[in-house]
């Protein structure tokens, strides 16, 4: 089953390093992975999506709780949440494609953030599912690069990773 | 600042060999005498030296190396602590900050490489970091489940030009980890009613129980219900051996009856072992009928290979006292636990005086024989080092031990070269006991520069080297499994072992038949303060047995050449 594991981070050099290592060196998988740094200069959240059965989920957060750098962790999927990823697609926009590239974004409610006289940048957020429906509807028009960020996200309601 | 601290924490020796990036370090100590360093030949050795040192006494070593070469060659002996969960606090020279990735003279990315194999890192940014940073590692090196920790000093943090206050921290707070000791106490009471209500029960008592210093506590839990306790190769000596309730140690070359209790019970009470695939042999088929209950300070050690039933995350010692607490408190009986204890004992029988042939006259000498009569010399209470390999086990075997901190072998990455700078460390702390290494001639190649360090410090380590001219575990493993093809296995050209010792000074006596071989030992261990080295020929054709049967489960043993279960 896929699972989004959020984490706080120390901002130190090295700390992302160390996730990132635990992973290939346990033979867990990494499907996304998004860091930046938080409210709190110290800190950096990294949320990772991975994909394994319970067993293997349980050994991934005990390991990575055990790395020093990790101060805080939670498992998302566990309860309600919600979860965005942003990506910018460039899509061949000349001729009739160029309506449909419009009809298709305004569709997903995604915008056109930069335009050439034969490109349309398009620039969408959501979950991941929304993300892949809307590039199977502008593939037959021609995708011509995408930049996705990964998936982050927070739990709903009052429950909050904070230290 | 460096050599302050390490005075002020409390250290007294560390092991090293200096080298550019390390030589403020080392004009430091010059000029000091609170710390004192041992010089070795490799840096590898340096890193066993800390790591015998640190597993006799349950503190962390200490190690300096420079950078580049310095600090790759100590990366076996981190890795071998890494796998054992032994203290050690690594202190790797760098060059200068500004220097740091441009492929400079000796630079190496020591943290990047050592990432996998250390509890945790640290690089110095500042040289007023020093003690803070050190006493974190030294910290976390020691608490919880231990570990190496490496340091990565660039040298300019070390300029004796720059000067900065010290003040010895005496404690260090980090948020992101807080070893639990306590166990849940909800926990311990299904595992107390567990254990009270099970009828084939065993305990498996681990390396934890040692580094916990549980053995009290264990022993105490053992005989208040009579459990039969058997403990991992990490846990030789948690549980005295002499006692009646010790079915010794399972898994791979495990003893019979361990091996069968394990896999014919119906609960196992698992304290600071890890479940290991030495031990468990094909996981899907380990011990059929058995509740697991697992103690140990590392959830992920937990349900990582065998599920739990009741996992509870704490110290061995505090988690077995509540144990016996809650026991005390209870008023339903245990269930009687005699028919186990028999059939226990039936098996301890099937094999008694079986478990090996003496040498007939004439014939070479058996390892096992050798490991006996060791142990009788020298009373069964010196420290025993090995190095990898069939000696290893013959030593585990046929060497009985009654305290922790006695049995010292690196288990978890089976690193051959590890015996000798081990048994180095532990000699020069404790200068009055016997240290035997065994080892093989195999082995013994790997390190045996290390003599010359002895030399130079007047360490005066016993060596046994069981020597069949051969890789004794990989030909025992070509013969079973690939047809007797010996590929590689022999030791062809070996040295003068005699002419090899005495030409640093000490004393080798060679040993080719049992009537030779108790005044041998007698003339080795007369004396605590002279290295020895038995050269001891022996059986090349032997195995080791019992051995599991590959994807069997614990009870599945070739028990001799010709008997399996």
């Amino acid at each position: 089953m896929r699972h989004i594991i959020s984490m706080l981070l120390e901002n130190e050099p090295g700390a992302l390093s160390r996730v990132i290592g635990l992973f290939s060196q346990r033979n867990f998988n990494i499907e996304t992975l998004n860091v930046a740094p938080t409210d709190d200069p110290t800190l950096s959240r990294l949320t990772v999506t991975t994909n394994g059965d319970e067993r293997i989920i349980e050994q991934i957060t005990k390991h990575l709780n055990r790395l020093i750098d990790v101060v805080k962790l939670v498992d998302l999927t566990e309860g309600a949440h919600i979860e965005r990823e942003l990506m910018l697609v460039k899509v061949k926009a000349q001729g009739s494609a160029r309506d449909e590239v419009k009809r298709t974004a305004d569709i997903f409610r995604a915008q056109i953030v930069d335009v050439t006289p034969s490109v349309y940048t398009v620039q969408i957020t959501g979950d991941a599912n929304k993300m892949d429906a809307f590039l199977q509807a502008v593939t037959p028009l021609g995708v011509l690069e995408v930049a996705r960020t990964g998936v982050s996200g927070i739990a709903r309601g009052d429950k909050v990773l904070s230290i | 600042m460096l050599a302050r601290f390490l005075k002020d924490e409390g250290v007294e020796y560390i092991y090293g060999y200096p080298g550019g990036a390390a030589l403020h370090i080392y004009d430091a100590l010059f000029r000091q005498d609170d710390v004192k360093h041992i010089l070795v030949r490799h840096e590898q050795a340096a890193t066993h030296m800390a790591d015998g040192y640190a597993r006799a006494s349950g503190k962390p070593g200490v190690v300096l190396v420079t950078s580049g070469p310095g600090a790759t060659n100590a990366v076996t002996g981190i890795a071998t602590a890494y796998m054992d969960s032994i203290p050690m606090v690594v202190l790797c020279g760098q060059v200068a900050s500004h220097l740091i990735g441009e492929d400079a003279f000796q630079e190496t990315d020591i943290v990047g490489v050592t990432r996998p194999i250390v509890k945790h890192s640290f690089s110095i940014r500042h040289p007023s970091d020093i003690p803070t940073v050190l006493k974190k590692a030294f910290y976390i090196a020691s608490s919880g489940r231990p570990g190496p920790v490496v340091v990565d000093i660039p040298k300019d943090m070390t300029a004796p030009t720059e000067r900065y206050e010290y003040v010895y921290p005496r404690k260090v707070k980090l948020r992101s980890y807080n070893p639990v000791s306590r166990g849940h106490t909800g926990q311990i009471r299904k595992a107390v009613e567990l254990i009270m209500s099970a009828r084939r029960p065993v305990i498996f008592a681990g390396g934890g129980v040692i580094t916990g210093r549980a053995s009290e506590a264990l022993t105490a839990l053992a005989h208040r219900l009579n459990l039969p306790v058997i403990t991992s190769l990490m846990g030789l000596g948690a549980f005295p051996q002499n006692d009646p309730q010790s079915l010794g140690w399972p898994g791979m070359h495990g003893s019979y009856e361990s091996n069968m209790a394990m896999h014919n019970s119906d609960l196992v009470l698992g304290v600071g072992v890890r479940f290991d695939d030495r031990v468990t042999n094909n996981v899907t088929r380990f011990c059929p009928d058995a509740r697991i209950v697992h103690i140990d300070v590392d959830p992920s050690s937990i349900s990582k290979t065998v599920q739990a039933d009741v996992p509870i995350v704490g110290a061995a010692d505090n988690v077995l006292n509540e144990m016996l607490n809650q026991i005390g408190q209870r008023t339903e009986a245990q269930e009687p636990l005699d028919e186990w204890w028999e059939t226990i004992n039936a098996w301890r029988d099937e094999r008694r005086g079986k478990l090996y042939e003496p040498a007939a006259a004439g014939e070479p000498l058996k390892p096992q024989q050798v490991v006996e009569a060791v142990h009788r010399v020298t009373h069964g209470d010196a420290y025993v080092v090995t190095d990898v390999g069939q000696h290893q086990m013959f030593a585990a075997q046929y060497y009985k031990f009654n305290q922790p901190n006695r049995w010292i072998s690196s288990s978890g990455l089976g690193t051959m070269g590890f015996g000798l700078p081990a048994a180095m460390g532990i000699k020069l702390n404790y200068p009055d006991e016997h240290v035997v290494l065994f080892t093989g001639e195999g082995s013994f190649q790997m390190m045996m520069q290390e003599l010359s360090t002895c030399k130079q410090f007047g360490i005066p380590v016993k060596i046994v080297n069981l020597n069949n001219a051969s890789l004794g575990m990989v030909r025992q493993w070509q013969d079973l499994n690939y047809k007797s093809r010996h590929a590689h296995s022999y030791m062809e050209s070996l040295p003068d072992f005699e002419k090899l010792i005495e030409a640093y000074g000490f004393k080798a006596i060679t040993v080719r038949t049992a009537e030779e071989l108790e005044p041998a030992l007698e003339e080795a261990f007369r004396s605590r303060d002279e290295l020895v080295f038995l050269d001891i020929h022996v059986d090349p054709r032997e195995h080791v047995y019992p051995m599991q049967v590959p994807q069997g489960a614990m009870c599945d043993m070739l028990l001799s050449k010709t008997e399996r279960t």
